[in-house]
């Protein structure tokens, strides 16, 4: 069975200009991702700012263009494919943009702004009025929204504007980038409550690009860890939280304080900060933070390593006591 | 000692709409060489609090009643210049966007010697001093990166130059206003377990504001849970998040997804939104979203006692007693 979405070593690449009419050549903000996804199911790509994940969506979204490797939509292969053609197939993968206000344009009522898609896609048979109402009562907004502007509305409100346009032409994959970002916890809730809610009766996938690891724990079905452009770990959400690999993972866990001032913690802490993709580090590229250097790590990069129901790419993989952080 | 002892601290704005009372009858202390979180969600009156601190406060901002005392003067009876004299000295600021903070087209070197204006040293010692305080932080090679300008900085490292800045002085409080919320997290616990070194070193109290739970249990010694405008809770950090006493610190801890362990399709939230602060409900603020509501509700409560020093408004604690 072909994947509903299957990326394979996609490369996304930006030229630099270093200076006046000067090209200082290129930097790959995505270098080499593959994963796949099914459908129904719910991915999430966790990391850090200038890891590449908001590349990552917007390319999958046609959004931009990957230089090398292959974006497959249920097998057909979205790089190179025309801008016209690409707009089809918009009513199948949508995206749902991080800044929940500023994707919203000010001047467009919510009624307008739930049913473009409608027009963008040129489908002038439907009742609009109606299509409004429908939509605005599946997130849980009531109908008198449609007259409001976005001014009028609150932050989660706005993300919910935000669901309901995505969701509009009922499409089988929706990229959700930051989805709780800037929302305060009692309202998370309530926003990954109602995508859990909308992927079961619509049966759509979701591709959720975060760095809140909370978020990824509770909703995902897979998930991937990306550190400059590539993936690191990969693999079942729960495996991957029970027993991480990486130590970039296992970082990643550490950085996630409890609400528990008794908490047992993973001290595990990096050093310095993450290095520019302009100047990537030789072998494992986060050689340069990792607690747990050897020698070879400078000069090898490592190859893909299956355990269990997850992958990573470390030669020296640690391990998770439970109290502990063992080094291998 | 107490640094800083708010009572009964009341601010209000002028809005078109009539008077939004923002914090109502506000009282915390913070001790002398500790940490005090305030955690809250937005409008919950947190940046009123600290702009009534400093004195910076929006044009049509008023303060209704109360005092802060800073080590035994009040704050708002002060005169401008006194008031300008403490505040980067005695009380300072640490600001949410690290990216924001700077002039970008000074060197930070340049910034950090001309904040210590009040100093009567030489060049050479006033940037000999910036350069301490930028290894201090942690930032490598601080001399030669004293010639750099903000945008050479990464946002953690600039965050951090902003701390160097704050604690210049050496003051007695450090206020900092969700430091590390525009951070990724691997640098967020390096910036937390900076602050908590630096305050141990030069002996200052902090007052910490952040919506993240987590942050606030692994750094502070006390907690202030507000909201809409009023202190519901306040204690220890283990006697709050480990039994608290009001139902909606008790809702806020339940809401935290670093709270839950199961895997669940549907996580608790808090139904309903906060009141409209112009046209206040009378009786406890949170009542129409609590769901331990009863007749007594319908009263405002004070601040009782659930344990030695933890106190909490909810009406519950008199009930519990006397049960």
């Amino acid at each position: 069975m072909t994947a509903l979405l299957e990326i394979k070593d996609a490369v996304v690449r930006f030229a630099v200009r270093g200076g006046v009419f000067r090209s200082a050549g290129s930097i790959d903000a995505v270098s080499g991702v593959s994963l796949k996804i099914e459908a129904g199911q719910t991915y999430g790509i966790v990391g850090e700012s200038g890891s590449g994940k908001t590349t990552l969506a917007r390319a999958v979204a046609g959004l931009h263009h990957a230089s090398e490797g292959s974006i497959l939509y249920r097998g057909q292969e979205l790089r190179d494919l025309p801008e016209s053609q690409f707009r089809k197939l918009r009513r199948e993968i949508v995206m749902m943009f991080q800044d929940p206000i500023g994707s919203l344009s000010p001047r467009l009522s919510i009624k307008s702004l739930i049913t473009e898609p409608f027009r963008i896609q040129g489908m002038k048979d439907r009742d609009l009025d109606a299509e409004a109402k429908r939509l605005l009562a599946m997130v849980g907004l009531p109908p008198e929204f449609a007259s409001r502007y976005p001014y009028q509305i609150s932050g989660g409100q706005a993300r919910r504007v935000g669901v309901a346009r995505a969701l509009a032409l009922d499409p089988k994959l929706l990229i959700a980038d930051e989805p709780t970002a800037g929302l305060d916890v009692s309202i998370q809730g309530e926003m990954l409550n109602l995508l859990a809610r909308l992927q079961d009766e619509l049966g759509l996938a979701i591709m959720i690009i975060t760095h809140n690891l909370n978020v990824v724990r509770q909703i995902t079905d897979r998930v991937g860890i990306m550190y400059l452009g590539k993936l690191v770990e990969e693999g079942d959400t729960d495996t991957v939280f029970a027993n991480p690999r990486h130590p970039y993972t296992l970082a990643l866990l550490a950085a996630n304080p409890e609400p528990d001032p008794d908490a047992q913690l993973m001290r595990i802490e990096l050093q310095g900060e993450p290095p520019s993709i302009l100047h990537r580090p030789t072998g494992c590229e986060f050689h340069t933070r990792c607690p747990f250097l050897q020698p070879r790590c400078s000069r090898d990069v490592p190859a893909w390593q299956l355990d269990g129901a997850a992958a990573h790419r470390c030669h020296f993989p640690a391990s998770w006591t439970g109290s502990e952080v063992e080094p291998s | 000692m107490t640094v800083l002892d708010i009572r009964n601290l009341s601010v209000s704005y002028a809005t078109p709409r009539g008077e939004l009372k923002a914090l109502r009858e506000v009282s915390m202390t913070v001790p002398e060489r500790s940490i005090v979180g305030i955690v809250g969600e937005s409008g919950c009156g947190k940046s009123t609090l600290i702009s009534a601190i400093i004195r910076l406060m929006a044009p049509n901002a008023q303060v209704g009643a109360g005092s802060v005392a800073f080590k035994g003067d009040d704050l708002l009876t002060l005169a401008d210049a006194q008031m300008r004299a403490l505040r980067g000295t005695e009380i300072s600021m640490v600001f949410q966007d690290p990216m924001q903070t700077h002039n970008p087209v000074l060197t930070v070197g340049r910034q950090m010697m001309d904040i210590q204006y009040r100093d009567a040293l030489s060049k050479a010692e006033k940037r000999k001093r910036a350069a301490d305080m930028l290894a201090l932080v942690g930032i490598p090679d601080a001399q030669a990166r004293l010639n750099q300008y903000p945008f050479e900085f990464s946002g953690g490292m600039r965050q951090r130059i902003a701390i160097a800045m704050a604690l210049m002085a050496k003051p007695s409080l450090l206020i900092a206003d969700e430091p590390t919320t525009a951070l990724d997290a691997t640098l967020e616990v390096q910036i937390i377990k900076r602050l908590r070194e630096l305050q141990d070193d030069i002996g200052c109290s902090i007052l910490f504001i952040s919506h993240h739970l987590g942050v606030i249990a692994e750094l502070c010694d006390e907690v202030v849970v507000m909201y809409a405008g009023e202190v519901v809770e306040a204690g220890s950090v283990r006697d709050v998040f480990h039994s608290p006493a009001h139902p909606y610190t008790r809702a806020l801890l339940e809401c935290d997804p670093g709270h839950i362990k199961e895997k669940t399709r549907n996580l608790p939230t808090i139904p309903g939104s906060i009141p409209d602060m112009v046209n206040l409900p009378g009786g406890c603020i949170f009542a129409d979203r609590c769901p331990m509501r009863f007749e007594a509700c319908a009263t405002r409560p004070a601040m009782a006692e659930a344990r030695t020093g933890h106190k909490a408004a909810c009406h519950l604690i008199k009930v519990e007693e006397t049960a």
